[in-house]
C-alpha cells in the first residue's frame, strides 16, 4: 500500500501549481484532500468523468490542486453550479468540496434543497467550526460558548449539527468522519461516490490557527487527540444516553437509504414527453 | 605499494564483518518475522506542523530545531502507515526495506 501512495500523488495532484499547498501547517485539509484521492482511486475511476465543484474558503482551494475537471465558483454556489452540469451531462461524477459557512450558512438554503431534490451529487462538507479563511468569525457550526473573532465573550447562538439537517432534509447518504480517522474517511467517500443519491460526507476538521487558538488548543495535535477521546461510532453511540453523548462526535454511516433521485426522474418525465409529441 | 596492500586487506576484513552481519541479520529475520521500513521526509513540502511526530506509535521521529521531523529510530517502524496518511502537506512516504537484498545487490 505505502508505494501507492506515492504514485497517487504523481497521478492525480496538479504538478505545475506550486507545492506545498496554501493551508496551514497541520490544517484537515490537505488530510481530506489526501483521503479524497484515495476514494477516487480505489473507485478506478476515469479522471474525465470526474467534476470537483467547489466554493469559496479554505476548503474551496481544494480544486486547484487535483488534476479533475474542475470548477472553483462563487460563494455558497458550489452545489448549485454542480446540479447545473449533473443535469446537462448525467453520466459525469459531480462531486462539491463546502466549508461549513460555505454549505449551511451563505449556500444554505441550495444545500437544504439539494437535498431534499436528492440529486444525484456528492457533498463533502469540511466543518473546521469557523470562518477560517477571512479572519475568525463565528460561523453556523461553530459551538455554545467557544470564542471566536467576533465573539470575545463567548458564542451565545447554537451550532448545527449539519449530518443530522442532512439527514432530516432528506439526503440517501449521509456520515461522518474526523481527521483524525483517515482509513473510515477513504471508505465513507468511496461509498457516497458510489451511491445513487445525494450524499453527504460531513468532516470534523481542525483550524487550529483561528478556532483552536482562541479557545487554548492552539496546535493541531491538541485538536487531533480531543478528535480521537471525543469520536464515537455509531454503534456505540446508539448504547449511550444523551447526557454521554453531550460534546462527543459521533462518526460513521448515519443514514444510507434508497429512493428514486432526481435525474433518473427528470429522465422518465424526459421519456414521456418524447412520446406524447 | 605496501599501502595498497593494507588497503585491500582492511577491505576484506570489512566484507567478511558485513557478511557475518548480514547472516544474523537474516537468520533473526525468518526467526522472528521482522520487517524493516524505510522513512522517506521530502523536507521541500513539509511545513513542521508535529503531526507525524506526536503520533507515531514507536516514536521513530524526533523534532529538529526548525520543528521539522528527523528520523532518529527507523528500525522501530511498524510500517503502519499514519503518518503517510496524516501528513496533510504529502511530504512523508513509507516504504518497506529489504535489508539482504539490499547487501545481495552490493556484492
Amino acid at each position: 500500500m505505502p508505494e501507492k501512495v506515492e504514485r497517487l500523488r504523481h497521478d492525480y495532484l496538479r504538478h505545475d501549481k506550486k507545492f506545498p499547498h496554501v493551508w496551514c501547517p497541520g490544517c484537515g485539509n490537505g488530510i481530506v484532500l489526501g483521503a479524497l484521492i484515495r476514494a477516487i482511486d480505489s473507485l478506478k475511476l476515469e479522471k474525465d468523468e470526474l467534476v470537483l465543484a467547489s466554493g469559496i474558503g479554505c476548503a474551496g482551494r481544494m480544486p486547484v490542486y487535483v488534476d479533475f475537471n474542475t470548477l472553483h465558483t462563487t460563494h455558497g454556489r458550489a452545489l448549485t453550479f454542480a446540479t447545473g452540469i449533473k443535469l446537462a451531462n448525467p453520466s459525469l461524477n459531480v462531486l462539491t468540496v463546502m466549508g461549513d459557512g460555505d454549505a449551511t450558512a451563505i449556500g444554505g438554503n441550495h444545500f437544504i434543497h439539494a437535498a431534499r431534490r436528492n440529486l444525484d451529487l456528492t457533498a463533502i462538507i469540511i466543518n473546521n467550526q469557523i470562518y477560517g479563511m477571512t479572519g475568525g468569525q463565528y460561523s453556523p457550526t461553530t459551538p455554545y460558548g467557544s470564542k471566536a473573532a467576533t465573539a470575545a465573550y463567548g458564542h451565545i447562538e447554537h451550532a448545527f449539527s449539519i449530518a443530522e439537517l442532512a439527514v432530516t432534509a432528506g439526503a440517501s447518504f449521509v456520515a461522518r468522519g474526523t481527521v483524525y480517522h483517515v482509513p473510515l474517511l477513504d471508505k465513507l467517500i468511496a461509498q457516497g461516490i458510489s451511491k445513487k443519491g445525494f450524499s453527504v460526507i460531513e468532516i470534523i476538521s481542525n483550524c487550529h490557527i483561528q478556532y483552536g487558538r482562541r479557545n487554548k488548543m492552539g496546535d493541531p495535535v491538541t485538536m487531533m487527540q480531543g478528535f480521537k477521546d471525543r469520536a464515537v461510532t455509531v454503534e456505540k453511540a446508539a448504547t449511550l444516553s444523551a447526557e454521554e453523548l453531550h460534546d462527543r462526535i459521533t462518526i460513521g454511516v448515519l443514514t444510507d437509504v434508497d429512493k428514486p433521485n432526481y435525474t433518473e426522474e427528470l429522465q422518465k418525465i424526459r421519456d414521456i414527453a418524447k412520446d406524447k409529441s | 605499494m605496501t599501502i595498497r596492500q593494507k588497503g585491500a586487506k582492511e577491505k576484506k576484513r570489512m566484507t567478511d564483518i558485513e557478511s557475518n552481519n548480514y547472516w544474523q541479520k537474516k537468520q533473526n529475520l525468518d526467526k522472528k518475522g521482522l520487517k524493516f521500513f524505510s522513512q522517506i521526509i521530502f523536507y521541500d513540502w513539509c511545513k513542521a506542523c508535529g503531526i507525524c511526530i506526536a503520533f507515531c506509535p514507536k516514536k521513530v521521529f524526533d523534532r529538529s530545531e526548525d520543528g521539522k521531523p528527523v528520523i532518529q529510530r527507523p528500525d522501530d517502524c511498524i510500517g503502519c502507515g499514519f503518518c503517510e496518511l496524516h501528513c496533510p502537506d504529502f511530504a512523508i512516504t513509507i516504504k518497506e526495506r529489504y535489508p539482504d537484498r539490499r547487501r545481495r545487490e552490493n556484492d
